[in-house]
């Protein structure tokens, strides 16, 4: 049967293209391959090549002839013993489908399946899992952040084999700040493994090793360098769950200290939270206490997605208890409510809540009873935690270092907006890190930070104290 | 070291930044000894490349396919002769965007490869990665990546997770001569011979980086010597000839097998389209894209040395024609009636 030629698409855009000189005419023999037409878009000249073989029977769109539509038949090919007689049959190989595809058998409503009417399904909403309580009697044993991650990752290194830790000076060094002592005594240079100073290379070696099916746990010496490796997290661990069809997961851990140490300057400053929890794919959690931190990472490093850990260099030698369990874990996306109260809600995470909770402190005294929440997971965020407190109090004030533009808190209060706008007896406000690349001089790094008093005149402005 | 030095063969064929035909001269020593089972093979995989590869065009432009399409045509050899020597569903093997061929050369279903291009639910990604991203855990392909040399450090990690566990498994990473100027090349080969990592890097040097000629974006036009400086091995290889691929595939894979570190290839080899459907190729003339066709086709490399040697009769080679567009009209059958995802598939595969 003669197959119809029709007029190509050449790009994602094009519609209607410009049939500018035929290349072979009526009579001519053409094998796949072979230049046959060339066709004008808007962008540039084209060549239209033959697929199949045969002989042009009859050419049925001019050259010179402009608009020709995507998809109308410009000739007849004639395969092998055909004559010109057969051209009213001819077919077009294959059958031109329509743009929207056929109808899936399932499909509740015909129009469902229609591009332009189809209507966005529901999001399905995953509560987050109950927090598991700590036993009754349990001891509690004052540790540093610092030793709470290294034991997190020891306890996990011993459970699972296919566990293990890179990264520039986690090994011999024992940890640029010292998260890894112990580690490479205990488990070896196999599983303990210093990189060189390459975040792109290691990062992206670690997701390789992880859609392999290991578990590594990237160790970044703060995640500003983790700026050489973005493109691994997002574009390689975060997307190709998604992209596979949910064939290859990536279980990897992307640790390290984030945001501002102490005059480090502005390369070695910055807050990566809101980055990172714009991304669906993955997951990122931010402790502030030691138990929290290690219950979490425990969590993380079992999880079969890739989770962006981003601890603190200040809080690394805050000392708080963590219980004495066998297999502390705790779940990701889960907030705490910190400090039980009435009359506002300050919502924080990480290093913000050490100014949330002095904050909390001094109003306290001034009769203000501020419930505090913990976000501890950035993304999922624990929204209905917030929406049930703001519900209560009426009022929020939102910490972190972070910068204000599309920041943590500005997503705290548009989904408040959303939820509990009718509840709000005062407009949120947001405590955050000034809208400046991290200054040096002592001086302007504090005045960069958020601060305790700024907190409480928020808390002041929200419940209308003065 | 000096005897890494000297224990790569090196192909006898030279990059020439003026005239990419120039660039495969056959390197007759290192040509592998092909059975009469293995050139029917080749034979067969090739031809079933190109003739997919034709029609995802052609099905791009009934606009059955969106977005970037990129076409291996012309490259089929590489791939092909690479996969000879891998151990399937073993073996790990990770490339760019440029991913079709090395898809069906690993085994994957044409129906699915055409139905993942068509956006269809039977797709390998259920019609949610497209072109440039699809995966097969069975056949150990590790994508179909969109972000140029990105699957570089990827390879270097799945051969990573292979020194790990202690087997012998390979992981061949493919990747551009464009992508050969990127810098995570470098950060993976430095960490790939610290570690004595199992990876082949296959560079296929197809002479455009996009629509740049290699002597316009690379300082040094000879691929194999971009592990110099690591004492990676490295040879050039006469990409076209499936033959001399083959025979540079054995030693590479035996070099990571008995874990002596990574091996780099450059495959001196040339796509016939554009760099994708959208590229008119003016950077390039028609004599030169004729040329390549017309002397050196890694196809019809084999066809003649099968018509030769009296192996193969032409109505053979035709039923062998047949057999593969039979396949192919198969799977672009079922690229077009295959439905497109439930919309629940919007929300799915996000998070395990």
């Amino acid at each position: 049967m003669p197959t119809e030629i029709l007029m190509p698409a050449l790009s994602p855009t094009m519609e209607e293209g410009k049939l500018s000189k035929w290349v072979k005419q009526v009579g001519d023999k053409v094998s796949s391959g072979d230049v046959i037409a060339e066709i004008e878009t808007d962008k540039a000249t084209m060549e239209v090549e033959a697929v199949d073989e045969g002989t042009i029977g009859k050419i049925l769109v001019e050259e010179g002839t402009e608009g020709v539509k995507v998809n109308t038949p410009i000739a007849v090919l004639l395969a092998e013993g055909e004559d010109e007689s057969a051209i009213g049959s001819a077919k077009a190989e294959p059958a031109p489908a329509p743009a929207a595809a056929p109808e899936p058998a399932s499909a509740p409503a015909p129009a469902a399946a229609e591009a332009p009417a189809a209507k966005v399904p529901a999001q399905p909403k995953s509560e987050p899992a109950e927090v598991p309580e700590v036993p009754a009697g349990t001891d509690f044993v004052p540790t540093t952040v610092r030793e709470a991650l290294r034991d997190a990752m020891a306890e996990e290194m011993r459970r699972d084999g296919d566990v293990f830790v890179m990264g520039e000076e986690v090994a011999e060094y024992q940890g640029a700040y010292k998260i890894t002592q112990g580690l490479l005594q205990e488990f070896g240079d196999r599983r303990v493994i210093d990189t060189p100073i390459t975040e792109h290379g290691f990062a992206g070696l670690g997701v390789g090793a992880a859609f392999a099916g290991l578990r590594p746990i990237v160790e970044f010496m703060t995640f500003n360098f983790a700026m050489q490796a973005i493109d691994h997290i997002i574009n390689s661990a975060a997307k190709t769950l998604y992209m596979s069809g949910g064939q290859l997961g990536c279980p990897i851990v992307f640790r390290g200290p984030n945001g501002a140490a102490a005059r480090v300057g502005a390369q070695h400053s910055h807050d990566y939270a809101a980055w990172y929890s714009q991304v669906p794919g993955l997951k990122v959690v931010m402790p502030y206490s030691a138990a929290d931190a290690k219950g979490l990472l425990k969590a993380a490093i079992r999880d079969p997605n890739p989770v962006v850990f981003l601890e603190n260099e200040i809080l690394y030698g805050q000392t708080f208890d963590v219980p004495r369990l066998d297999d502390f874990v705790l779940p990701i996306g889960k907030a705490r409510i910190h400090r039980k109260g009435k009359d506002v809600t300050i919502v924080s995470f990480g290093i913000g809540m050490t100014y949330a909770i002095k904050a909390a402190n001094e109003l306290a005294g001034m009769g203000i009873d501020a419930e505090i929440i913990d976000l501890r997971t950035i993304r999922p965020m624990d929204v209905p935690a917030i929406i049930t407190s703001v519900k209560k109090t009426g009022r929020c004030v939102t910490v972190e270092e972070g910068f204000p533009q599309s920041g943590v808190g500005a997503e705290i209060v548009a989904q408040i907006m959303q939820h509990a706008f009718d509840y709000l007896d005062a407009p949120v406000l947001r405590i955050t890190g000034k809208d400046v690349p991290m200054p040096y001089a002592a001086n302007l790094e504090k005045l960069a930070l958020p601060n305790v008093a700024e907190v409480i005149e928020a808390v002041k402005a929200v419940t209308y104290r003065t | 070291m000096a005897e890494r030095a000297t224990a790569p063969k090196r192909g006898r064929s030279r990059a020439s930044a003026s005239d990419p035909t120039a660039a495969v001269k056959n390197s007759a020593p290192d040509l592998a000894d092909f059975s009469k089972d293995e050139e029917f093979e080749a034979y067969r995989m090739m031809l079933l490349i190109r003739r997919f590869e034709e029609k995802a065009g052609q099905l791009y432009g009934m606009g059955m396919i969106g977005g970037f399409c990129h076409l291996y045509i012309g490259q089929e050899a590489v791939v092909v002769g690479m996969q000879m020597c891998l151990r399937e569903g073993e073996d790990q093997v990770i490339t760019g965007y440029r991913d079709h061929g090395h898809m069906l050369a690993c085994g994957m279903d044409p129906k699915g490869v055409m139905a993942e291009l068509t956006g269809r639910r039977g797709g390998y990604s259920k019609g949610k990665g497209g072109s440039m991203h699809m995966f097969s855990r069975e056949k150990q392909f590790f994508g179909g990546h969109g972000i140029v040399g990105a699957q570089v450090p990827l390879g270097t990690g799945l051969a990573f997770a292979n020194r790990y566990r202690g087997n012998d498994n390979v992981s061949v990473a493919y990747f551009g001569d464009g992508a050969a100027n990127q810098g995570q090349v470098y950060e993976s080969f430095n960490m790939a011979e610290l570690w004595k990592l199992p990876v082949i890097y296959v560079i296929e040097n197809n002479k455009y980086a996009m629509g740049t000629s290699v002597n316009r974006a690379s300082a040094q036009t000879d691929f194999s010597k971009r592990g110099l400086s690591f004492a990676i091995p490295g040879e050039q290889v006469d990409g076209m000839d499936v033959r001399a691929v083959k025979a540079a595939s054995e030693r590479a894979v035996t070099w990571c097998r008995e874990g002596k570190g990574p091996y780099i290839l450059e495959m001196q080899t040339y796509r016939y389209r554009g760099h994708s459907m959208s590229d008119p190729a003016k950077y390039r003339s028609k004599d030169e894209v004729q040329k390549m066709r017309t002397d050196h086709d890694p196809i019809e490399q084999v066809r003649l040395r099968l018509i030769e040697s009296g192996w193969a009769t032409e109505d053979d080679l035709k039923a062998i024609d047949k057999d593969v567009r039979a396949i192919v009209a198969e799977a672009s059958d079922f690229a077009t009636v295959d439905p497109e995802p439930d919309a629940s598939e919007l929300w799915t595969d996000i998070l395990k």
